[in-house]
């Protein structure tokens, strides 16, 4: 804490800089700076459209190896969303961990979007290369969040970790984390999807929600198929590394837009 | 008495916006700096690689960087801390062992080297794997064989420390502990670990205490012709990549920047150290194979092995003299910065919070 003899000088200063506050939430409009609204993105994960529950529930890869899910996260980042005309908006500080053990992450907001209607939306999966080299980093990049590879710096974009009969690894495990920002292996892909000729209308007073469906199975399959009896285990940046990306690429699909 | 009244009454603008809930965004300024604790670039240096004006140095984050470096907490058990590896009196090396000591006295596979001037390394490690002065205490922190403790465990470890609560308030205006505030206070204690006073800097800018003798000024020109293409001046490294000929060691088999890469081109390969403070820091090299200076010099003579990625400068070794080798191993030692190693500010200190 601040030793008492500061502390009363501060209060006594404190009525000089008082009016030099900032509001913490200005109304919109009320100062000159543009209303915004939101656009809320939902996530629907699925292994080829069977609901995905962590745990014991068993699922079919493409080469027909059955598995279970305990972990699938994967980082969300650098969202810009289209209007028709080519205009953008690009969200600032656009980071997200998305963890399907915390439910809460598979929905969010996105505010200060200027209203109007909007046609298409780009994002990326994984932490693009400029974070991956700042140095210390907070919140969804906080590298406690156990996305970060310390004896190689840099992010892990997305894990995959479950179980396999087929897997010859010890208590048959399959294990995925997907890094690298640069070189011929990285795992960072960006994804675009159009909304075709529906919009999400964002207005002051009306948010929108787009929901995508996630396909976990994509991560197996399209163009590399992958069977976790050779493939169980990869944690660093491979050619094993990019085909996994490769798959992951599309694993995002529009299901609709609410307005 | 007339500077308490100003500090307080600085200390009051900078801290009077948390009273009001509505500046939380502005960002906090410390206390003003103190002299010692203000980075500056010795003048024989070029600029720092750290862009300190993200992570402006204070007394307050500095002092917490240096308690967080000496202490044990930052380890799984609370027995390992940074110190244990990097130590003043030898440059913050570890100069009793050849590979260093972690967790329940495990064995890593290569030296640790001396923690200096890292404000100008691009990278960090002998492979380079790790990129940023703020991202490296992580390495060590998670090593299994180091400190093997998860980043959570320590900031809830630090959280429920009152007087680290107490220090980072003092450092980053309130008492939240992240990741990324203990690492730029650890930044900001490694970033002003500057040593730039040996006799050679003194030489280099003229000041009294520069005195070189003959056999030293041969050593320097000879470095100059056979090793400043790798050890530039004045940081002493190039910080490239580099095979000089070391026979690779089959039990370790350490692959060196391969392991970051995955690139064969560059097997064998490891970042060019430094050569300051070279007296203080045996043993020499990634795996500390060498422990006297003569044997590191009669690598270079004698022991070069040729390979696909070794330096194409060290093709035919580096001839030498017996009399060449003495002398630059005498001008390596104008390269010896007593005065880092003694500088009380990078000591430990018995931490009581109070101003
Ligand atoms: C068990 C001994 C050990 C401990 C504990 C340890 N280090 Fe190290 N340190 C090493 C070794 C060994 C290396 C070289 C590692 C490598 O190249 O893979 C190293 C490398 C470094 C480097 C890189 C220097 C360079 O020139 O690239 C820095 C900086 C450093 N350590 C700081 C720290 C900090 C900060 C801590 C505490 C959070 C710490 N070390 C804890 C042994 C240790
Ligand atoms: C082609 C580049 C190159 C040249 C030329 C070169 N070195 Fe080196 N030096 C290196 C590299 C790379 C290392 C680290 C090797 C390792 O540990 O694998 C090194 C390590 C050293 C070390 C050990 C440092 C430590 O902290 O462990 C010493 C001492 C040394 N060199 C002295 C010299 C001297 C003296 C010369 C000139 C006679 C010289 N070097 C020329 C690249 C070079």
């Amino acid at each position: 804490m601040f030793p008492k003899k500061y502390l009363l000088g501060a209060l006594l200063a404190g009525a000089f800089v008082f009016s030099s506050c900032k509001k913490e939430n200005p109304q919109p409009g009320d100062d000159g700076t543009p209303a915004t609204g939101s656009l809320t993105v939902s996530l629907s994960t699925n292994v080829n459209g069977q609901p995905l529950v962590l745990g014991t529930q068993t699922y079919l890869n493409e080469a027909g190896d059955s598995f279970t899910v305990s972990m699938f996260r994967y980082y969300l980042t650098n969202i810009v969303l289209y209007r028709p005309d080519g205009s953008t908006y690009v969200e600032p500080e656009s980071y997200r961990l998305i963890s399907e053990s915390q439910p809460g992450s598979l929905t969010f907001s996105i505010n200060g979007v200027p209203p109007g209607d909007y046609s298409s939306m780009r994002f990326m999966i994984g932490v693009d290369s400029t974070r991956n080299v700042s140095g210390a980093q907070t919140g969804a990049l906080d590298p406690a969040n156990g996305m970060f590879w310390t004896w190689s710096t840099g992010y892990i974009h997305a894990k995959f970790e479950g179980t396999s009969p087929s897997s010859p690894g010890a208590g048959h495990m399959v294990a995925f984390h997907v890094g690298g920002f640069n070189g011929p292996h990285h795992g960072i892909r960006g994804v675009s999807t159009s909304f075709g000729t529906a919009r999400a209308s964002v207005s002051t007073t009306s948010t929108p929600t787009v929901f995508f469906d996630v396909n976990l199975a994509e991560w197996f399959k399209n163009p590399n198929t992958i069977s976790f009896a050779t493939e169980y285990n990869n944690t660093g940046v491979n050619p094993t590394n990019k085909m996994i990306a490769d798959n992951y690429a599309d694993m995002f699909t529009l299901n609709h837009i609410q307005n | 008495m007339r500077r308490r009244v100003f500090l307080a009454v600085i200390s009051a603008v900078i801290v009077t916006p948390f009273f009001f809930s509505g500046c939380a965004e502005d960002p906090y300024i410390p206390q003003p700096a103190v002299d010692e604790y203000v980075f500056r670039v010795p003048s024989n240096f070029p600029q720092p690689v750290y862009n300190f004006a993200n992570n402006t140095v204070s007394e307050a984050g500095f002092k917490l960087g240096r308690k967080l470096f000496y202490d044990p907490i930052l380890s799984r058990d609370n027995s390992t801390s940074c110190a244990s590896c990097h130590q003043q009196a030898s440059a913050f090396a570890h100069t009793e062992h050849r590979f260093s000591h972690g967790i329940n006295d495990q064995l890593g596979n290569r030296n640790a080297p001396p923690v200096y001037n890292m404000a100008w390394l691009p990278y960090f490690m002998w492979d380079g794997g790790i990129n940023h002065i703020e991202s490296q205490p992580s390495g060590p922190i998670t090593n299994p064989i180091e400190m093997d403790e998860s980043l959570g465990n320590v900031i809830a470890k630090l959280s429920a420390t009152p007087a680290y609560r107490a220090m980072f308030t003092d450092a980053f205006g309130d008492d939240t502990i992240t990741t990324q505030r203990m690492f730029r206070a650890m930044a900001q204690f490694m970033g002003m670990m500057v040593s730039a006073n040996s006799r050679y800097d003194k030489y280099m800018r003229g000041e009294t205490g520069g005195e070189m003798n003959a056999q030293e000024l041969s050593g320097l020109s000879l470095f100059r012709q056979k090793c400043a293409s790798c050890h530039t001046e004045p940081l002493f490294s190039d910080y490239a990549f580099r095979n000089n000929g070391l026979a690779a060691d089959p039990t370790i088999n350490d692959s060196g920047r391969t392991h970051i890469t995955q690139n064969p081109a560059d097997m064998y390969k490891f970042k060019t150290p430094s050569l300051r403070n070279i007296e203080l820091t045996t043993p020499y090299m990634h795996d500390g194979r060498f422990i006297t200076l003569d044997q590191a010099l009669n690598h270079y003579t004698s022991g070069v092995v040729a390979g696909p990625t070794l330096d194409p400068l060290l093709a035919d070794g580096i001839p030498m003299t017996a009399q060449e080798k003495a002398d630059i191993i005498t001008f390596l030692k104008t390269l010896t910065d007593i005065s880092f190693t003694i500088d009380h500010r990078f000591s430990e200190h018995a931490v009581s919070h109070e101003h």
